[in-house]
């Protein structure tokens, strides 16, 4: 049995197909007729171009517009003059095989894009990689065992899979993969998610102890891959195979159905989004809005601010892709641990509990209200709520509403159309703001739960400390108390209350939330379906009175079994 | 020929996405353009050239082109860069 990382959910049992990418050695080889081999490499480019454009068409319609872009990368490289004619250059300056010439002329590219200092520019050099290699096999008439034109059902075994393999596999073919290399947050994971094929990375020698033709069994669950099993292991995972096949074929029935429990009280399930281009999954996964969105990608990874145009790009993609769905955008949430180079924030003791989130947006309003006012006018495209994170009391809570009067005067003067139904909200993460919930329950619409932090900030508890994480318990007595008399709190002013953190998908704590009255769910996208599975088959009237037990526990012990019982009774 | 000096406007400067931007505008043409930063010239027809141009904003570049459509060629790159990037 070999053990690696598991990337991606569900049982494979097939034939092994393995796919060993053979570095090629180029020589360099003299030639005579210059004119000759410029055509050979024009040829070979108009190939690779043929290629991609296939490529870029399969992966528009399998993985989506957005990750199909990198192909469109690739094909622009492939009609850039100073890259192809510096190989033609050289060809005939030095009377070179193609081949030859490609490989100096690509490496020379790729060392100056690797000696960048954005990290973004430095990934671009593995695609001129993948695009000087796809020419040179055509060049050199090497056959690329294609994951296109695989004819038979097999698990693919390989030491990594490119973007541009994944995008070519074949579900109904590809039963699942195995790498040597990779993590759970590499390429090849994503996109094994994203196709719902089962998937173990990290196998470091499965290239080398697999043979084609072996019989595997692929757990993408629990991250194993057993080689030539013999009949009674077989059976074992044809069971446990089937009986996911048909759990998930009830959970899809669930997709488009409502989140109501069997006595009809009716919850939000909502997904929490990273990037626009989440919104697609949220969708597929029955969610029923957003609960959720972190706007911290449009300022990572680059070197100045984002501008309100990009800002308002990002928001109105994701309220129009949610088509009039509640979408919850928490404003900035950044500074202490999550770094931003060009903002320069000095070195914190605690960053956990220092310069952050509303704090540094309170204090450099500038981009606070660049933020706001892409939100206001994005939100004439749908139904946007505005969330500020890591409010500590009202003063804060005040502080950023009268930001929001502002930039919505400013609007009005410039004649630009927003929102008058945009719901301001908190994120109740910090014990003081769950202590006095009821004052901030006045002046907002909504509270959304972060349970991550708050877990963190009431047991004090540092949740990256591995010596003390039996600490970091959602099943704290304190931990239910704070959240439940928040929900109170919220209700008594007839506003709604949502809990976003990691705990409102988690199924052994979902009916007691149910029982204390919760509102809306955000979760990953891939747990909402079993939530509302696990949710319709509640009845709300004894999940209260489970709640209420709860609350009186002593232990998260004598909790955990409380609610065992209820669940299996 | 004909140049035109110009300095980058939006925030995030020629990154890949605006360097592709570019190259589709500059192919429209028949004049060999090029653009100069800091003593050196990028072919504005190639997005690996300009993409290890890395222009950033507040940086000055000058916009060469040459050719039977130079004047266009200018007008139309120099309105792209600053004002076409977002």
């Amino acid at each position: 049995m070999l053990k690696g990382i598991a990337a991606s959910s569900g049982v494979a049992i097939g034939k092994a197909l393995v796919i060993v990418d053979k570095e090629v050695e180029i020589e360099r080889r003299t030639i005579e007729n210059v004119e000759a081999e410029t055509t050979k490499l024009q040829n070979a480019v108009a190939t690779a171009k043929e290629q991609l454009e296939k490529i870029k068409e399969i992966a528009r319609e399998k993985i989506g517009e957005d990750k199909a872009q990198v192909f469109e990368a690739h094909l622009m490289m492939l009609e850039d003059p100073e890259f192809i004619g510096a190989v033609e250059a050289q060809i005939s300056a030095e009377s070179i095989c193609a081949e030859y010439a490609l490989k100096q002329t690509a490496d020379m590219f790729i060392s100056m894009f690797e000696s960048m200092d954005n990290e973004y520019m430095r990934e671009r050099a593995a695609d001129i990689r993948d695009v000087s290699k796809r020419i040179i096999n055509i060049l050199m008439g090497i056959e690329t065992a294609s994951i296109a034109e695989i004819d038979r059902e097999c698990i693919i075994v390989i030491n990594d899979l490119t973007p541009s393999d994944t995008a070519q596999m074949d579900k109904e073919k590809v039963l699942g993969f195995a790498t040597d290399i990779g993590g759970r947050t590499s390429h090849s994971a994503i996109m094994a998610r994203s196709l719902e094929i089962p998937a173990v990375v990290g196998l470091s020698n499965v290239t080398t102890t697999v043979k084609t033709g072996d019989m595997l069994i692929l757990d993408g669950d629990e991250g194993v891959v057993i080689v030539n099993p013999d009949e009674e292991t077989l059976q074992k995972y044809r069971e446990k195979q089937q009986k996911l096949i048909e759990y998930k074929k009830e959970l899809s029935k669930l997709v488009n159905a409502e989140s109501i429990t069997v006595d009809g009280r009716k919850v939000e399930l909502a997904a929490n989004i990273g990037t626009p281009s989440n919104v697609e999954g949220a969708l597929k996964n029955g969610a029923e809005g957003v609960g959720l969105f972190r706007t911290e990608f449009l300022y990572m990874d680059k070197d100045s601010l984002p501008t309100e145009e990009e800002q308002f790009e990002a928001y109105k993609a994701v309220l129009e892709g949610m088509e009039g769905r509640p979408v919850v955008i928490r404003t900035l949430d950044i500074g202490g641990d999550k770094k931003l180079p060009y903002l320069k924030i000095d070195e914190e003791m605690n960053p956990f509990l220092g310069y952050r989130a509303i704090r540094l947006c309170l204090d450099r309003k500038d981009i606070f209200k660049t933020q706001l006012r892409a939100l206001f006018r994005a939100s004439v495209y749908g139904n946007l709520k505005i969330m500020f994170p890591m409010i500590s009391g009202i003063e804060e809570l005040r502080q950023a509403k009268a930001v929001v009067e502002e930039v919505k005067n400013e609007l009005k003067v410039e004649g630009i159309a927003y929102s008058n139904d945009v719901e301001i909200g908190i994120m109740i993460e910090i014990p003081s703001a769950a202590i006095v919930s009821d004052i901030l329950a006045k002046e907002v619409d909504f509270f959304s739960i972060g349970t991550n932090d708050l877990i963190q900030y009431t047991v004090a508890v540092d949740r990256m400390n591995e010596k003390i994480s039996y600490l970091y318990d959602p099943f704290h007595p304190a931990v239910l108390r704070l959240i439940k008399m928040v929900i109170d709190n919220a209700h008594k002013e007839g506003k709604w209350a949502g809990m976003c953190g990691e705990m409102a998908g988690d199924e052994r704590i979902i009916p007691v939330l149910l029982g204390f009255g919760l509102d809306e769910f955000s979760m990953s996208a891939s747990s909402i379906l079993k939530a509302r599975k696990l949710i319709t088959s509640l009845n709300y009237e004894e999940a209260k009175k489970l709640a209420d037990e709860v609350v009186m526990c002593a232990t998260s012990e004598e909790i955990k079994s409380k609610i065992q019982n209820f669940v299996n009774r | 020929m004909m140049e035109k000096k110009i300095v980058i406007q939006n925030e995030t400067g020629i990154h890949a996405r605006p360097a592709g931007i570019i190259v589709k505008e500059a192919a429209k043409f028949k004049s060999a353009i090029t653009i100069e930063k800091a003593g050196k010239e990028y072919n504005a027809k190639s997005i690996m050239s300009l993409m290890t141009m890395a222009a950033k904003k507040g940086e000055e570049i000058v916009i060469k082109a040459n050719g039977e459509d130079e004047a266009q060629a200018i007008e139309a790159l120099t309105n792209l860069i600053l004002n076409g990037l977002e």
